[in-house]
């Protein structure tokens, strides 16, 4: 199992980085997202895989640490997905606006523009 | 060209979404749920609002501004994280929690964390209403 | 008295001065003079002792680990030094103090002179390598500002660059000769090595430090051929020059030689250097001085020439060069800050210092004629000044010269000729001849003009008559501080007719010989110059500059070419490169690939979804078709998280992926055209590079994987979000309470990015802002 989310996970990272190399900064916004999504899963597979423990304390409180899935990259990943959002709308209304401002969303268009 | 089938749907899902919010929110501490998917999902409710009906109405219709939001998530996070320095004088962040007995054994505890909670509940919210709803008034 | 006091009361005052300055702007030269001068008394009562072989010392830790202190010591050679640089220093504050009135800003010139004298005393009082090395660049640094002061010249700042680049090249190089020298040692401690040098001249990094000191030290002095920057530094204020090129500056590398004398003592290379450099120096400057008619560039080439003697004396190590070496020390500093403040006097005076349009000037100013008359004669060797001493001094040297004594003596002859030459075409062109048209009538110098250079030749006048007051006082212990095996020799004006007079004599008469036929003498050294020196080191040292530039600039355009995705591409290239490189070549074998048979064919399904639809996303032609293809990747990732527990992230997934894409298809509704803008062949190109990138992702997970982490920090979590948090959702607990403080700042991030996205949609500008 874990080699087959290491290969989603190489794929996305695969993903990620063709889209960031692409000359059009629409896609440039999704290279981001599968970046982070991709992170977030290599978190994810760093806290161990299993199914059906979620990281939940007993009713009275005490835990089986053998029984318990590893909270920690967890909790980094739910804020990271949050921000995630954040972040991608903040670029792609970047993106709306440079395009408002400039006309094009060619990233090789927009470097000639800024040279001298 | 705003579907009417969505407006009712929006008209009925919106305090449907806002009450399970809220539960969200409670419930996180012990449950599934918690501050950021609670906001997520209030926030959700009103872009829903605002795809049936319009930017316009669903700022007339929120009671509060978005910004309001969006501080007063900062402040009550701020503040639940101050409030053990002031109170015990323990370390920054740090829970205190207030017992309050209701019949018995048992007894509902509150403390700090959920000042916190709400606070990322109000801003997470927050911020979606205001995303959004400046988004969609882009036209 | 500690001295590390002194430096800090020289340190202070620069950093007062623009106040003094400010304050009392009529006085500041005399006020400011005060300190150097009490310093330099506080020296010379020190003066008794030292010669009577006291030597003061004191020691400041600084980076003990590394052997790097301050250390300061006062013997006979920084004494000396230091009595020049504070004595010599001192009056020309008070010169400047009136010269500098014309100027503005006088207040940071002040403070550039005074840090450079305190630094300038730091360096020849340390010891310590290192501490020396950091004031060495200091008077770099503070000399650059000081010959760039009339920086809205474009001549003076070139040369001020040109003066730091070399210096400070220069000074890199010193460095890296000093660490070289205290391998042997494992200290930086200078007097630790003079006590065992031939742990130094027998170690194999000896030639290599000693290539690396004579560049420092030959930069610093000005010795060929990095004697160019000299001459340019002409363009500093008269005092400026004054102090730099007659006991500072210039002689901050012939001290370092003269310290490291008993170090290298057994190193014929050592020597050998020393004087091949030191004659042709001394020879060049000399000679390049005749064609020269601003007097300051005269000053400069005879200053050149006279770095290139001293350091031929230290080089030709014999008892009569030590001696002659440390007395025409004294007698350049004297004479040479003399003939630079009249040079600035002159130029004060009647606005020009071209000595073609001067002339007659005795008439004008008798007493600075007196003064300047005196100094010219110290400079040409005549009696009865110290010069005379000194130039006895240097000829019997040459005479007893091992080795190469004919060439020597040769390029010692045809040098001073030329410098008995320069001495009266200075004094007879300047102060008689022709009357000449001024543009503005010519007066005496003000008395703060004139006490500085009257001081200095009158002690110059004085000890040549007394000249074993030196002898006593200075001359022998600082003997014991460069060449302890010397002998210090009796110091008389009169040595009765011996080969050295005679020498005497006939270098005077040639010279005379020179300047009764001046005019041809000038022309044929131009013609010599234009046909054989045509060389312009300053010229090419500014192409090379100006070649580097240029290299650069190319440099940078191809480096930072602008485009975004061929910098991201570099670093992806690179980083795969160098990761493939490790997981060849750290090779893992007990790592098992599960079969995929034994994986659940709902995981396939999942899997297969995901990469689906980010093959869907990679190659939609639409930019909707591509946001809802990636919301469905991310839809597989949330069943990956909900199947292996992480239940919170599964709804929060969700919920965010549903947003993602009603804000995407809110956005891209805005946008043009979704285009391919790339052709086929860099698809594929880029393809293969993210694909590399992508496989050893996949790599490192399976390794990670394989390595299970242990003592993880999340246990404390697990264990104790109940007893301590009283919360059953440990990520909650974690995200609420444990790590709170680092929630509230992601929070502070989403209210900031909310407010981004606010200010970029609803703040727009009007049309020409």
């Amino acid at each position: 199992m874990l080699t087959l989310l290491a290969v989603i996970i190489g794929f996305l990272y695969a993903s990620s980085i063709y889209m960031f190399l692409r000359r059009s900064i629409v896609k440039l916004v999704l290279g981001i997202v599968f970046l982070s999504h991709a992170t977030n899963l290599l978190l994810f597979v760093t806290g161990g895989l299993r199914s059906g423990e979620p990281a939940f304390t007993a009713e009275d409180g005490t835990v089986d640490l053998a029984a318990v899935s590893d909270p920690l990259p967890q909790a980094l990943i739910l804020t990271a997905i949050v921000i995630g959002l954040g972040i991608t709308a903040f670029s792609l209304v970047l993106v709306y606006r440079f395009h408002q401002e400039t006309g094009t969303v060619d990233l090789d268009e927009m470097a000639e523009q800024d040279k001298p | 060209m705003r579907s009417e089938i969505l407006k009712i749907a929006a008209l009925h899902l919106k305090p449907l979404l806002l009450s399970l919010s809220l539960i969200l929110l409670i419930r996180g501490h012990n449950e599934p749920g918690g501050g950021f998917v609670g906001g997520l999902m209030a926030g959700t409710a009103y872009v829903l609002y605002g795809m049936a009906f319009g930017a316009e109405k669903t700022r007339q219709l929120c009671m509060v501004k978005p910004f309001l939001l969006i501080g007063l998530g900062l402040l009550f996070a701020l503040v639940s994280g101050l409030l053990a320095l002031l109170l015990t004088g323990g370390a920054i962040m740090e829970g205190i929690w207030f017992s309050i007995p209701v019949y018995g054994d048992f007894a509902f505890k509150l403390g700090s964390p959920l000042l916190f909670d709400s606070g990322v509940y109000l801003l997470v919210a927050g911020m979606l209403m205001l995303v959004m709803l400046s988004i969609m008034e882009e036209g | 008295m500690k001295l590390a006091y002194l430096l800090i009361i020289l340190y202070a005052l620069a950093f007062a001065a623009p106040f003094v300055n400010l304050y009392l702007r009529k006085y500041s030269g005399w006020i400011l003079a005060a300190l150097p001068i009490l310093v330099f008394g506080y020296l010379l009562s020190q003066v008794p002792a030292v010669s009577a072989g006291t030597v003061y010392a004191e020691e400041y830790a600084w980076i003990p680990q590394l052997n790097v202190n301050l250390r300061f010591q006062l013997d006979g050679l920084s004494l000396l030094f230091a009595m020049l640089i504070t004595g010599i220093g001192g009056l020309i504050l008070i010169y400047a103090g009136y010269y500098m009135r014309s100027y503005e800003k006088t207040g940071r010139f002040f403070s550039y002179l005074i840090f450079f004298m305190a630094s300038m005393l730091g360096l020849v009082l340390s010891t310590n390598l290192i501490g020396l090395f950091v004031f060495w660049e200091l008077t770099s640094v503070s000399s650059f500002l000081l010959i760039g002061f009339k920086h809205e010249k474009p001549e003076a700042r070139d040369a001020a660059l040109q003066a730091l680049l070399i210096t400070g090249l220069g000074g890199l190089a010193l460095l890296a000769g000093f660490v070289l020298m205290s391998i042997p040692y494992g200290t930086f401690e200078l007097t630790v090595m003079i006590a065992n040098p031939d742990l130094l001249t027998g170690h194999r990094l000896f030639i290599p430090a000693l290539i690396l000191i004579l560049a420092g030290a030959f930069t610093k002095s000005a010795i060929f051929p990095f004697h160019f920057w000299l001459p340019g530094a002409m363009q500093a204020p008269s005092p400026v020059s004054a102090f730099l090129h007659s006991a500072t500056m210039v002689k901050a590398g012939v001290f370092l030689l003269a310290r490291l004398n008993p170090l290298m003592d057994g190193s014929e290379i050592w020597f050998y250097s020393l004087s091949v450099f030191g004659a042709t120096t001394m020879f060049v400057g000399a000679w390049l001085s005749i064609a020269q008619t601003d007097i300051k560039k005269i000053l400069a080439y005879t200053t050149v020439s006279a770095m290139g003697t001293l350091v031929l004396l230290i080089g030709t190590n014999t008892t009569y060069s030590m001696n002659a070496f440390l007395i025409f020390l004294l007698v350049h500093a004297f004479y040479k800050a003399t003939l630079f403040m009249m040079a600035g006097n002159i130029e004060k005076k009647t606005g020009t210092r071209e000595i073609e349009q001067l002339g007659n000037l005795r008439a004008y100013m008798p007493i600075a004629t007196g003064i300047m008359l005196l100094a010219l004669l110290s400079m040409s060797g005549l009696p009865p000044m110290l010069g005379f001493i000194g130039k006895e001094l240097i000829y019997e040297a040459k005479v007893n010269a091992p080795g190469a004594a004919p060439f020597i003596l040769a390029m010692g002859f045809l040098a001073n000729t030329f410098m008995v030459f320069v001495s009266i075409r200075l004094a007879l062109d300047i102060f008689w001849g022709k009357e000449v048209r001024f543009t503005q009538k010519p007066f005496e110098p003000d008395i703060s003009l004139l006490t500085g250079p009257a001081i200095l030749v009158l002690i110059s006048l004085f000890l040549g008559l007394f000249p074993d007051i030196i002898e006593k006082s200075v001359v022998t212990s600082a003997l014991r501080a460069i060449s302890p095996d010397t002998e210090p020799v009796d110091l008389k004006i009169w040595h009765g007719f011996n080969l050295v007079l005679l020498l005497s004599a006939i270098t005077i008469l040639t010279g005379v010989m020179l300047y009764l036929y001046k005019t041809k003498t000038i022309a044929f050294a131009r013609m010599v110059n234009l046909r054989y020196f045509r060389t312009r080191f300053s010229k090419r040292f500014f192409d090379f500059i100006g070649l580097f530039l240029h290299l650069t600039k190319k440099k940078t355009a191809f480096v930072q070419h602008g485009y975004h995705r061929f910098y991201l591409m570099t670093i992806f290239i690179a980083t795969s490169v160098l990761v493939w490189y490790m997981i060849a070549k750290v090779p893992f074998t007990h790592i098992q690939l599960e079969s995929l048979r034994t994986v659940p064919l709902f995981y396939i399904a999942v899997a297969a979804l995901i990469i689906m639809s980010a093959i869907a996303t990679l190659t939609a032609q639409s930019r909707l078709i591509a946001f809802i293809s990636i919301g469905l990747v991310s839809f597989g990732i949330s069943v990956i998280f909900i199947t292996f527990s992480g239940v919170d992230l599964a709804i929060t997934m969700i919920m965010v992926e549903t947003l993602m894409v009603i804000l995407g298809a809110m956005v891209v509704y805005h946008l043009p055209k979704y285009l391919n803008y790339s052709g086929k062949s860099s698809r594929v190109r880029d393809a293969m590079i993210a694909l590399a990138f992508g496989s050893f992702m996949t790599v490192l997970v399976i390794k990670t994987g394989a390595a299970p982490p242990q003592d993880k920090v999340s246990d404390f979590f697990s264990l104790n979000s109940y007893p301590l948090a009283h919360g059953k959702n440990i990520v909650n607990v974690i995200l609420v309470d444990f790590r709170a403080l680092d929630t509230m700042g992601e929070i502070t991030v989403l209210a900031i990015a909310a407010i981004g996205i606010y200010a970029l949609l609803k703040v727009k500008l009007k049309p020409g802002e």
